[in-house]
């Protein structure tokens, strides 16, 4: 027992500086290697950093694509899903009322043309991606807001979805949104 | 079929062509073969000087459990002590606080058994230091326990009549530095350069597009990440897991980590078959996981691609499935294929919140967990297995009335009654639990405690039953992950969590490593005609027939309370 306990005691040492000590500050070490240095890709407009690539970001003007419904309101000091179930009544009302909110602010666009993810909260909280359909689907709201053709917005749309080999398509809400503001 | 369906096909395929190599290098090490790892001989016998350990030593199974005991209550102790006091120690760029005493001995209980479930955020209830010293050094350990624990199982039935099952602290430290830490290397890495922060940074504060002020958490994830991965771990950086962008990028890193979480599991099996020489035992025991893994994977993808039907009444396009909780760059398949990897292998990790799965993907996620032995956690999926087996052989030797055989050993009454007596305990401690938190919930709801009774579920009626289910089913089977809508972080959650977190990793650890030492003890007996062969597919089918019948004695009430009745609502 009592030698156990002595073996025990450096083991834990040894294990503690290699595993929590050692390790970590290697990948640190190769991290400063990375796009983003370790720190998290960030996204700058004009010199000024106005996000991470990877982190959602509040999206509520009706002149900017929106990204998808957040548990957190897109605080990234935390992160969380809704975690309603699929049956809850309290829950799909809030759908419906997204749902109902959505067509409010973007006339001309019928209920079946709104994709799932539109209305539906992330696991996240942070989710930093939409559908293309998402993003097609507001098109009309935002090129009548900025007195833009349709389809020069719809075409920007279009060029910022990113494909994947198996994954599915997607669009970065805050990438979108900056081309969008660089659109004349 | 989509590209989606394809991808976790491929994922899948991955896996097996790394884990069976994978094998066999495990087998390699720990029966002291030459392997492209011998380079670490050094650091390794500097380890054993420093500690005071003779490697070669070997050891009783009385022996080697007290060894691995001692170890992991010191841990326990030092864990918890990090954790209350974690404000007073460096590393804290973000100023959180202490845990309380409650939380912080269900935490540290959690990691120790490698369970991981984690009734706090990452963000805000753990600093960089516990991150590291305590969450990331307990991940490596615990997992290295599991598997030098193997082993000596592998030693027991290797042996003809032995005494020896070899060494705890040459398993354990051979695990580490030959397997997790290695491995880790290289998941760590690549998650780094896709986006995960690894450097030692407190949260950012910035101003979004919009104009509004957010600060952003990050840290030295991608090292922690890459281990809670392998190491069947689970627990998270931050506090939604994988599903989180910094945690896992995109669809590659998805995919990394997805084979991460059944990489080693199911190179154990492959492991046994060659340590042993006993390929076809090892080949019937996969198959027989292999077949109930990839039924469980196809229901999950069917039902999450296909939707929530409460969603479709709203008259809205859901062509990509069921999105609540989960994200667009990964998709509704992946996620659903990372929910079965995670519950069959007692990883816990998630991609996407379990708690807004459909129903019977709910439930194939509990039933998962409450077999536990589908490739299972690190090293102890196999000893679950093993239980198992030995009521299979013990059914099987009745059916023909022969004294039942396992390896040229009798089973005799009692082994069968520490396997019995473990099965039972799960359920007893499952069911058991959940009854008296539902109990609380309907007769106690104004309890003052942190949470109120009341207040604990985040859904009504059968799916809020489901939470509670899920949540016991997890700590039991040291799985970690939850319908984390239930309000857990309570001095009732934590403390009754950490009772069966104890009892769920400790007793089905301890059961087959006596088990083996008893039977190894006994005289051999060799093969001939008349003897039950373990490794035929005829016995792999009588195994699986024992897994399911045994689950759906134990389980098919409470899951019908719980998913069977939500899906009938819905559906």
């Amino acid at each position: 027992m009592k030698k156990n306990l002595l073996i025990s005691v450096k083991m834990t040492g040894v294990m503690i500086i290699l595993c929590a000590g050692l390790y970590p500050l290697l990948i640190a070490g190769i991290g400063k290697a990375t796009p983003g240095g370790g720190k998290g890709k960030t996204v700058s407009v004009n010199g000024k950093v106005v996000g991470y690539e990877n982190v959602g970001q509040k999206f509520s003007e009706d002149k900017y694509f929106w990204g998808r419904p957040s548990a957190v309101d897109y605080n990234a000091a935390g992160s969380a899903g809704s975690n309603k179930g699929p049956s809850n009544p309290d829950y799909l009302q809030i759908v419906k009322d997204r749902i109902d909110s959505f067509l409010v602010h973007n006339p001309g666009v019928t209920r079946e043309e709104i994709p799932a993810d539109l209305v539906t909260a992330s696991g996240s909280g942070l989710d930093p991606h939409i559908s293309p359909a998402s993003a097609y689907v507001q098109v009309k709201r935002i090129a009548s807001i900025r007195n833009l053709p349709e389809e020069k917005v719809r075409a920007l749309a279009e060029q910022y979805v990113e494909k994947t080999i198996l994954g599915p398509p997607v669009v970065n809400v805050l990438k979108l949104n900056i081309g969008l503001d660089n659109l004349k | 079929m989509n590209s989606e369906i394809i991808g976790t096909i491929l994922i899948f395929l991955v896996t097996l062509l790394l884990a069976y190599p994978l094998g066999k290098y495990i087998a390699k090490v720990f029966s002291g073969e030459k392997t492209f790892s011998n380079f670490m001989n050094p650091v390794e016998r500097l380890l054993f000087r420093i500690c005071g350990i003779n490697p070669n030593e070997s050891m009783n199974w009385k022996q080697f459990l007290k060894a691995m005991l001692t170890i992991n209550m010191l841990w326990l102790v030092y864990a918890m002590l990090a954790l209350v006091f974690q404000d007073k120690l460096p590393l804290n760029p973000d100023g959180n606080p202490g845990q309380t005493p409650d939380l912080a001995f269900n935490t540290a209980i959690s990691f120790l058994v490698n369970c991981n479930l984690q009734h706090y955020s990452g963000e805000s209830g753990l600093t960089y230091f516990t991150q590291l010293f305590v969450i990331t050094f307990l991940q490596f350990v615990s997992a290295a326990t599991g598997i030098a624990m193997l082993v000596a199982q592998f030693n027991g039935i290797k042996e003809k009549t032995t005494q020896n099952l070899g060494n705890f602290w040459n398993y354990f430290v051979k695990s580490i530095t030959r397997i997790l830490l290695p491995l880790s290397i290289i998941v760590a890495v690549i998650l780094a350069f896709n986006g995960t922060p690894t450097s030692y940074d407190g949260k950012d504060n910035i101003v979004t597009l919009q104009g509004d002020s957010v600060q952003v958490s990050r840290g030295p994830a991608a090292g922690m990440i890459a281990i809670k991965q392998l190491g069947t771990n689970g627990g998270g950086w931050f506090g939604v897991n994988s599903a989180h962008p910094l945690e896992n990028p995109n669809y590659i890193t998805n995919a990394v980590e997805t084979i991460s979480i059944l990489l080693i599991p199911i190179a154990l099996v492959f492991a046994l078959g060659f340590y042993l020489n006993r390929k076809k035992l090892a080949n019937v025991i996969f198959a027989v996981m292999t077949f109930l893994f990839v039924i469980f994977c196809s229901v999950n993808i069917y039902y999450e691609t296909g939707g929530n039907p409460a969603i479709d009444q709203l008259g809205i396009a859901q062509t990509a499935g069921s999105m609540e909780g989960k994200e667009v760059r990964l998709g509704a398949a992946a996620t659903a294929l990372w929910s079965v990897a995670t519950t069959s292998t007692s990883n816990g990790s998630v991609n996407g919140m379990h708690d807004s799965l459909t129903p019977i993907s709910g439930g194939v996620v509990i039933l998962d967990m409450m077999i536990n032995a589908l490739y299972g956690g690190v090293g102890v999926g196999l000893l679950n297995y093993f239980i198992f087996i030995i009521i299979a052989v013990f059914i099987s030797g009745l059916m023909v009335g022969r004294t039942p055989e396992f390896m040229g050993h009798k089973v005799e009454a009692r082994e069968v009654k520490i396997a019995a007596l473990v099965t039972l305990l799960s359920a007893f401690l499952i069911k058991g639990f959940t009854a008296l938190a539902a109990y609380m919930v309907a007769h106690h709801p104004e309890m003052g405690w942190a949470v109120q009774p009341g207040a604990w579920l985040n859904n009504p009626s059968y799916h809020g039953f489901s939470e509670m289910l899920y949540e016991y089913t997890s700590a039991n089977a040291n799985n970690g992950s939850g319908f984390e809508g239930l309000g857990d972080n309570n001095v009732f959650w934590n403390v009754t969590t950490g009772i069966v977190l104890l009892l769920g990793r400790f007793l089905p650890i301890i059961a087959p490593i006596a088990i083996i030492g008893l039977l190894a003890n006994k005289k051999f007996i060799p093969e001939s005609p008349g003897t039950l062969r373990t490794d035929s597919y005829t016995f792999g089918a009588m195994t699986l027939a024992v897994i399911i019948i045994i689950t759906a004695l134990s389980y098919l009430p409470a899951l019908a309370l719980g998913p069977l009745a939500e899906y009938f609502s819905l559906y």
